[in-house]
């Protein structure tokens, strides 16, 4: 049952007052060559002052465009089709372009999604946060320095004075997200949009943007409305939630009611789908008897644990497959003139990996985690230690044994984007590992291909077609079949399913898991989603600085974690301690 | 990105930008020096190469005697090995000496008079590419799909396929000729606005890339995230585009600005044919025909440092349009 976000919010005492916004059956669409094809179809919801709203839904729910039509910058050829947007009684979709320019920055903020790409990086942050103070109000001059630094203190960093002059490059991802939001907030704006201000972020520091972010908006009155994928991380920052799909609202009303008790298949799918839910029902659901497996249930993989809990056991005799002892890795940065500083990257890491299980490597960004994955995978060459994969020492390997290393270990990368050609067809993607390693005929490599696709869940037909125009679980799926064209024995993911939404997330885990029982695949999992872990790992390593901090089994980091840098990496999980409805 | 990552001391980080610079400038000064000797020795080695006596050719049909033939080669050391002439050459171009031609001027006043006609030329024509190839560049870009763009493309397009030598014919026709607005040739002393109709000519093919450099640079940038965002801060459209759009397309173009100097000067040999300017083309192709290894290899020498000069200029202009350019090893 859907029920409208009004009349929800009017029972809520505190929201008298007229509403700040009100979208009223808005309609976009992007314009092609056949016709018009619709992305948001009439939507509305309604936001009182000083309140927290978030949209929620995946990508292409249409969630980003209501935001972007909201202050009339949608992408490419998106127009306004049909529809209001009222902000403060007034139609926005009416207003010329100048009058929206007063609109923009000074009565709505927005902070936008990625902090790597959304400041220009040829201009300095004094100049970027300056423009947007100057273009908002009278400051000049000196007072607006000063207020520059003012906004940027408040945002959190206390060092702002000293940090003008320097470029985005010279900031972390975070601090570039509290640059964003102290631009966002500084002209004190009445709404502020915030189009997932954190998805880029590691948790912790998405944690601790948040709060504070929820610090300024409580003390400055301002309406915050919230775009986030993510359903535990909307939950626990907004009052009132909307959910969206294919371009509608689904369902909307307050928050804990909508998690608690999910109305439309939709929103209960993607309360099962949440990981930090589904990772408690696997323990729960240990006890009982084996569900059916169901793609998006996380019951899917609870059989597959289960089965893989034998192998673990019989595995265990056995000695590890990869073995890694005290390995270190150095890299020299260039200081000034000629001296250099050394970083330990990797600093003295030992861990050893059974056949058919799953090791997790969890850690914040700059951790050193992606690093190990790229010593293992012999991208680059550890300064001292041992790797030994299958009993041989991997680091003298040249020519032809390298060669049958790489066939034997295989990785699959975060970004399903920037990892497959764009000029190459999905066929030719898959079999170029095959070309490369000299396997088979092409009617062989073309079998191979098509039995590929089939193991990933694709349908023969997708190998004519090209990446742009596949999704990002599909993309996704193709890297996998790519790596497994080989017949690896083990697979190094490093973040390979950090850059999707939470449903295409748990297939790709569901299809992780079916083809590990299936090819008896060993799989090193480089992650900074500990909710990801839960539910694919059978031992976790946690890195911190270049040292793994904690290595165990799954349940003990998770059930029992010693170290207190794995309880806050932990407790920083969005929706951690919420209690979901089934 | 340079010691940021674990370095938050921001003194130290700026002072180590400002040392890397100068510590890069200085090596690519260094660098000059094997490139510089590298380049005069090939050409010297081409041009010692080439068939036929020069020095017979010089008389034609009626040679002098061979006590004078050999008298006279011995005057330009072209009876020792080439080695020793080599080497000859470069120890006098290092006291100043740069040789003299076959016709007895001395090289270095021939470059004296040739090479300020050809930078002059060259220089206008880069401001013209310079200029208004960006000015038409952003305007396409920002009309993409509407008329002026697509006739800046079909405009560009014809500009690259269409020889030098027929723009040059037809702007020489059109002006000179027909409407007598410019000289058809011009005078020796090649003062500036005589020089501009050539310009314009020299200009033009390099015009039309920077056309298209700039209409591509500016539409990748249109849609760059960093460019909503500014316009989601309230600020003007005009602003938006110079200061977010137009920087940020800049650096493309000034790297084929700074590559393009070294073609101006050298292919200017066509349109400094066309319109009879004793430039630098025309006196190299010259004495290339003529085999006088001294000339030509003091020219090529004297073009290959203005090209590793261009190019360092444009690297640091790039690391002044974009801080995160890093100049490491």
């Amino acid at each position: 049952m859907t029920q409208l976000a009004t009349e929800t919010v009017n029972q809520i005492p505190s929201t008298d007052s007229a509403p700040l916004l009100e979208i009223r059956d808005l309609e976009v669409g992007f314009r092609t060559q056949r016709g018009i094809v619709p992305a948001v179809r009439g939507v509305s919801l309604t936001l009182y002052p000083g309140q927290t709203l978030a949209i929620v839904g995946e990508s292409g729910s249409g969630k980003t465009t209501t935001a972007q039509a909201i202050i009339k910058l949608l992408a490419g050829t998106g127009q306004v089709t049909g529809g209001q947007i009222l902000f403060e009684g007034r139609d926005l979709t009416a207003l010329t372009a100048a009058e929206m320019q007063n609109v923009r920055g000074r009565e709505i903020g927005y902070v936008p999604q990625d902090p790597m790409s959304n400041l220009n990086p040829v201009w300095n942050i004094g100049f970027q946060v300056a423009e947007a103070i100057r273009a908002n109000s009278d400051l000049r001059g000196k007072a607006l320095k000063q207020r520059t630094i003012e906004v940027l203190q408040e945002a959190g960093l206390a060092d702002a004075a000293d940090r003008l002059k320097q470029y985005p490059h010279q900031f972390s991802g975070g601090m570039r997200q509290r640059v964003l939001i102290g631009i966002g907030l500084s002209a004190r704006p009445k709404l502020l949009i915030a189009d997932e201000p954190t998805s880029a972020l590691d948790v912790t520091v998405q944690r601790q943007i948040l709060d504070h972010l929820a610090t300024l908006t409580r003390d400055y009155g301002t309406s915050v409305l919230f775009i986030t994928h993510d359903l535990g991380l909307a939950a626990e920052r907004a009052e009132q939630l909307v959910v969206m799909y294919k371009g509608k609202v689904v369902e909307s009303g307050p928050s804990q009611e909508i998690l608690a008790n999910p109305q439309h298949p939709y929103t209960q799918r993607l309360v099962a789908a949440a990981p930090s839910l589904a990772s408690r029902r696997i323990q729960a659901k240990k006890n009982e008897d084996a569900p059916p497996a169901e793609i998006f249930s996380a019951g899917g993989t609870d059989t597959a644990l289960m089965r893989r809990a034998t192998d673990r056991e019989l595995a265990a005799s056995g000695k590890d497959l990869i073995s890694v002892e005290g390995i270190t890795k150095m890299y020299r940065i260039r200081k000034s003139g000629l001296r250099y500083t050394e970083l330990l990257a990797v600093n003295d890491v030992s861990f050893g990996v059974k056949k058919g299980t799953t090791t997790a490597i969890v850690g914040e960004s700059g951790s050193g985690k992606s690093t190990v994955a790229k010593l293992i995978l012999q991208l680059e060459s550890t300064t001292s230690g041992r790797i030994e994969f299958d009993g041989r020492d991997v680091a003298g390997l040249t020519g032809r044994e390298l060669l049958s290393f790489r066939r034997r270990v295989q990785p699959v990368f975060q970004d399903p984007y920037g990892s497959l050609d764009p000029q190459y067809n999905v066929g030719n993607t898959i079999a170029e590992p095959l070309l490369a390693h000299n396997v088979g005929s092409r009617k062989e490599r073309q079998k191979r291909v098509l039995e590929l696709l089939d193991q990933v869940s694709l349908p023969a037909a997708t190998q004519f077609r090209y990446p742009s125009e596949l999704s990002g679980g599909q993309r996704q799926r193709i890297a996998i079949a790519r790596a497994l064209a080989l017949k690896p024995d083990v697979l190094v993911l490093d973040e390979a399913v950090s850059a999707l939404d939470v449903l295409v997330q748990g297939q790709i885990l569901s299809l992780l898991t079916e083809l590990q029982t299936e090819l008896g695949l060993t799989y090193l999992f480089i992650t900074h989603d500990l909710a990801v872990v839960r539910l694919v790992a059978d031992n976790v390593c946690v890195m911190q600085k270049g040292r793994i901090v904690e290595a165990s089994s799954t349940d003990e980091v998770f059930d029992n974690p010693r170290e207190v840098y794995t309880q806050e990496l932990l407790a920083a999980i969005p929706g951690a301690n919420f209690e979901f409805g089934r | 990105m340079i010691a940021i990552l674990h370095a938050p001391d921001l003194r130290s980080v700026n002072q180590a930008r400002g040392d890397l610079m100068l510590w890069y400038t200085g090596k690519r000064l260094l660098q000059m020096i094997p490139v510089f000797f590298g380049a005069t020795f090939l050409i010297y080695f081409m041009v010692f190469s080439l068939p036929g006596d020069p020095i017979a050719a010089l008389y034609g049909e009626r040679p002098p005697s061979d006590a004078v033939l050999a008298q006279i080669r011995a005057e330009y050391n072209l009876d020792k090995p080439f080695i020793v002439q080599y080497l000859l050459y470069i120890g006098n171009f290092f006291q100043g000496d740069l040789g003299t031609t076959y016709s007895g001027r001395s090289v270095s006043d021939v470059m004296a008079s040739a090479f300020p006609i050809t930078a002059r030329l060259a220089m206008l024509a880069l401001a013209f590419e310079a200029v208004f190839g960006i000015l038409v560049g952003l305007i396409a870009g920002l009309r993409k799909g509407k008329l002026f763009d697509a006739s800046a493309l079909v405009v560009s397009l014809l500009l690259i396929s269409v020889p030098t030598f027929v723009i040059g014919f037809v702007l020489q026709f059109v002006f000179g000729v027909q409407l007598g607005w410019a000289r058809t040739t011009v005078s020796g002393a090649a003062p500036i606005d005589e020089l501009i109709l050539p310009a314009l000519v020299l200009a033009s093919v390099s015009f039309a890339y920077i056309v298209r450099l700039t209409r591509a640079s500016v539409s990748d940038n249109l849609n760059a995230d960093f460019v909503r965002t500014a316009t989601a801060k309230g600020l003007s459209r005009p602003r938006v585009v110079t200061v977010h759009v137009l920087r940020n397309s800049l650096v493309p173009v000034i790297t084929f600005l700074g590559v393009d100097i070294g073609s101006l000067m050298v292919g200017a040999i066509v349109t400094e044919g066309i319109f009879n300017i004793n430039g630098v083309g025309g006196t190299v192709f010259k004495a290339i025909r003529l085999g006088e290894g001294p000339t030509v290899v003091s020219f090529i020498a004297v073009m290959v440092v203005i090209f590793v000069l261009a190019n360092l200029l444009v690297d640091l202009l790039y690391a002044a349009l974009d801080p995160r350019i890093r100049y490491a090893k």
